[in-house]
């Protein structure tokens, strides 16, 4: 069974359509890469799946392991195992990062009908987890992303996806930013979490992620549309003809291959 | 109707004040009594503001006019040290003072072991004794020409506290008074008196608390002086969580020495109606001021944060963060003055108050009020009103956060930074802990603190 079905799916914020009918089927275990050009709706999706506020849908619909995900509020789709890796992670003065991600996680664990962990349970977790995207623990004793460079910010996204041990994990473009270290580090934490229950969307500009996780999908998003599907290979495809090319396919209408 | 003729005029005060001269008269001398008399005298002339008054434009008296308040009288019995409780910090003082509606109470204060000349204690034994700094100080620093309820206090000054600290002698805790209303015998009004003298490289960390002990209408006109000596250092903390009858009118005048630093705190939780000035004066050079202050609000509470910074000497710093929370129908004002002399030059000085609305019907005035003389100075200035992150509300739901305990943690994130700043680590964390409880579904966050 598909573990992520989006049907149709448009949006709109105020009066910009910006999805205009997206096609979707994530089954566990795959990856799926979604590239496209700047502006062309990729985070939308990201957020819409998510369950940011802003957003209207105006038809379609996103089913995930069988629930009306539009339905959901945020925490409800946490708590089911979407995990969304924010493009930009938002700094929260004022919030210790240990209290959040425990509170996150104890209401996560609560929902899976698991026990609370204790202060001494979730240190014993968090230390392990941070190894594999080798976070300062530190950062941990500081307020949420308060003062953290861009690259430590993206690297606590997945540390965070890491502990909070989702089943669909969409990240937005993690690997922007990042330098050649950093983007293997991530690359490295993510394959880690790869697991036969557990799918991934990424969204990126750039192939060169995909040499590090390779994607069993990769779909070419362009004005709100999945102009083009198809393997990996599809993204080197892409890296050689360029944007433009996806343009073409965009105004040829139909998409091909999904 | 009753309530328009129970209204009290200055006349009221001005009974209250004959029926009780014979008995303030004797406390302290003759000059101290003459004091008095100019201080009833001002507040007749003043009367109560109105909303003309450019300093109470956006804070409406009612609360306060729309009850017939009597003298506040010694309680008819003490409170039990046991219900004192909830109003400790902490074992580590090096004394406690308290008042039951403005009267000391010997048997419920204590006082530590203190090196010789440091003088801790209630303003009326102080009076009978009358130390030179005493006679030096005590309603010197305030002035009450256009502040009402400062001569309104003046007039009625009897009793409170009086710390003095000689020269070079640091106390290792903190001294904390306590003032508590118990308005157990009718709408009543208090006017504690506090006074402390800081001399030469002294230092004192200084906790003044007023609380209640029912929700009945109590009125607390408190003032204080604090006299800061050269390079002493003052960490004073106000802390008002007064009961939901309560009406609380402070004002508070600090002098500051060549080299001291002086921080004061506001935390304002408590009461219906809250009004607290507070004023430095930055007399000497190389002074530092800190002034901190915070208000968190629901229902129909009002508080009003009024600050004077005055920068009589060049080379000094100040600092001030006010922030607010108002939820439901609350009402919160924030008007910070700084006023730099010509002789001021190379003032720094930098003011930032922010607000934070969680309900539509809440209101908070905010107003800079720079007048600036010297014109070799630093000064900023920013004032915020806003409503929760929007996407920190959502980063924080994203990770399985509830929409409570995340609206909750966001609001406690945002008045916890004044807090934080207090130094005397068991009143942080009480105080830490007292927001929780204040907030809106804080119970959900008790964690945190
Ligand atoms: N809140 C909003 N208000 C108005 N327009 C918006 C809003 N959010 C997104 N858009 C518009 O929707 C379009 C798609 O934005 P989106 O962020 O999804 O693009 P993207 O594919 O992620 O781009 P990038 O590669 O630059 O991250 C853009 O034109 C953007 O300006
Ligand atoms: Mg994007």
């Amino acid at each position: 069974m598909d573990m992520l079905e989006i049907k149709n799916l448009h949006a709109k914020v105020e009066d910009n359509v910006i999805l205009r009918g997206i096609n979707l089927s994530v089954k566990p275990g795959e990856v799926h890469a979604i590239m496209g050009p700047n502006g062309s709706g990729k985070s939308t999706l990201a957020h819409i799946l998510a369950g940011r506020d802003g957003y209207e849908v105006t038809a379609g619909e996103v089913r995930y392991k069988g629930l009306d995900l539009l339905e959901m509020a945020p925490e409800e789709r946490a708590r089911e195992g979407v995990f969304l890796a924010f493009q930009y992670p938002v700094e929260i003065p004022g919030v210790n990062s240990s209290y959040f991600l425990k509170a996150g996680l104890n209401e996560i664990r609560k929902h899976r009908g698991l026990p609370e962990l204790d202060a001494i349970d979730f240190l014993a977790l968090v230390k392990e987890r941070m190894k594999l995207v080798d976070m300062d623990a530190s950062l941990l004793n500081r307020p949420v992303n308060e003062g953290f460079s861009g690259g430590e910010k993206k690297r606590n996204e997945i540390f965070q996806m890491a502990v909070l041990e989702p089943t669909l994990c969409v990240l937005d473009e993690t690997d922007s930013g990042l330098d050649i270290d950093a983007l293997k580090i991530v690359a490295r934490g993510v394959n880690a979490l790869r697991s036969p229950e557990r799918a991934f969307v990424l969204v990126t500009h750039y192939q060169r992620l995909l040499n590090y996780i390779v994607p069993d999908f990769v779909h070419v998003l362009s004005k709100g549309r999945i102009v083009r599907s198809g393997g990996k290979e599809l993204a080197l495809e892409l890296e050689e003809k360029g944007y433009a090319w996806v343009e073409e396919l965009a105004g040829a209408g139909q998409p091909v291959g999904a | 109707m009753a309530a328009t003729e129970t209204k009290p005029a200055p006349a009221v005060f001005q009974e209250h004040f004959a029926a009780r001269e014979e008995a303030l008269s004797a406390r302290g001398g003759p000059q101290l009594h003459e004091i008095r008399r100019r201080g009833l005298a001002r507040f007749v002339e003043l009367g109560f503001p109105t909303f003309k008054d450019e300093d109470w434009r956006q804070t409406p008296l009612a609360p306060v006019l729309d009850v017939a308040w009597t003298p506040a009288e010694p309680p008819a019995a003490m409170p039990s040290p046991a219900a004192l409780r909830p109003f400790l910090f902490g074992d580590e003082v090096t004394a406690r003072l308290v008042f039951v509606n403005g009267c000391f109470s010997p048997s419920l204060s204590f006082r530590g072991e203190v090196p010789d000349n440091v003088f801790i204690g209630s303003l009326a034994e102080a009076l009978s004794t009358q130390p030179d700094w005493v006679r030096e100080h005590l309603a010197q620093q305030l002035g009450f020409e256009n502040q009402p309820f400062a001569a309104l206090n003046t007039a009625f000054i009897a009793d409170g506290a009086a710390v003095y600290v000689p020269r070079g002698v640091t106390l290792p805790q903190p001294v904390h008074l306590l003032f508590l209303s118990s308005g157990d015998a009718g709408p009543s009004v208090a006017y504690p008196r506090s006074l402390v003298v800081v001399e030469e490289s002294a230092g004192l960390s200084l906790v003044e608390h007023y609380a209640s002990l029912s929700d009945r209408p109590t009125l607390t006109n408190a003032a204080s002086e604090v006299v800061c000596g050269e390079n002493s250092r003052v960490d004073h903390y106000k802390v008002q969580s007064e009961g939901k009858g309560a009406r609380h009118v402070g004002a508070m005048q600090a002098r500051q020495a060549r080299g001291a630093n002086y921080t004061h705190h506001s935390i304002s939780l408590g009461a219906a109606w809250a009004r607290h000035d507070l004023s430095t004066l930055l007399a000497g050079e190389g002074v530092e001021a800190l002034l901190h202050g915070l208000f968190v609000l629901t229902g129909e509470q009002l508080c009003d944060h009024h600050t004077r910074i005055e920068h009589a000497a060049p080379h000094c710093r100040s600092f001030e963060l006010y922030k607010g929370v108002l939820d439901q129908r609350a009402r919160g004002v924030f008007n910070g003055r700084i006023y730099v002399h010509r002789e001021a030059q190379k003032t720094d000085s930098k003011q930032s108050n922010g607000n934070l609305l969680l309900s539509d019907d809440a209101v908070v005035f905010t107003k800079p009020q720079l007048e600036i003389f010297a014109d070799d100075v630093k000064c900023t200035h920013g004032a915020t009103i806003g409503r929760l992150d929007e996407d920190a509300f959502f980063y924080m739901r994203s990770r399985g956060i509830g929409r409570e305990e995340s609206r909750t943690l966001l609001i406690y994130a945002f008045a916890s930074e004044v807090i934080d700043r207090i130094r005397i680590e068991p009143l942080r964390r009480q105080l830490l802990r007292a927001l929780v409880e204040h907030l809106p579904n804080g119970r959900i966050i008790k964690e945190v603190a």
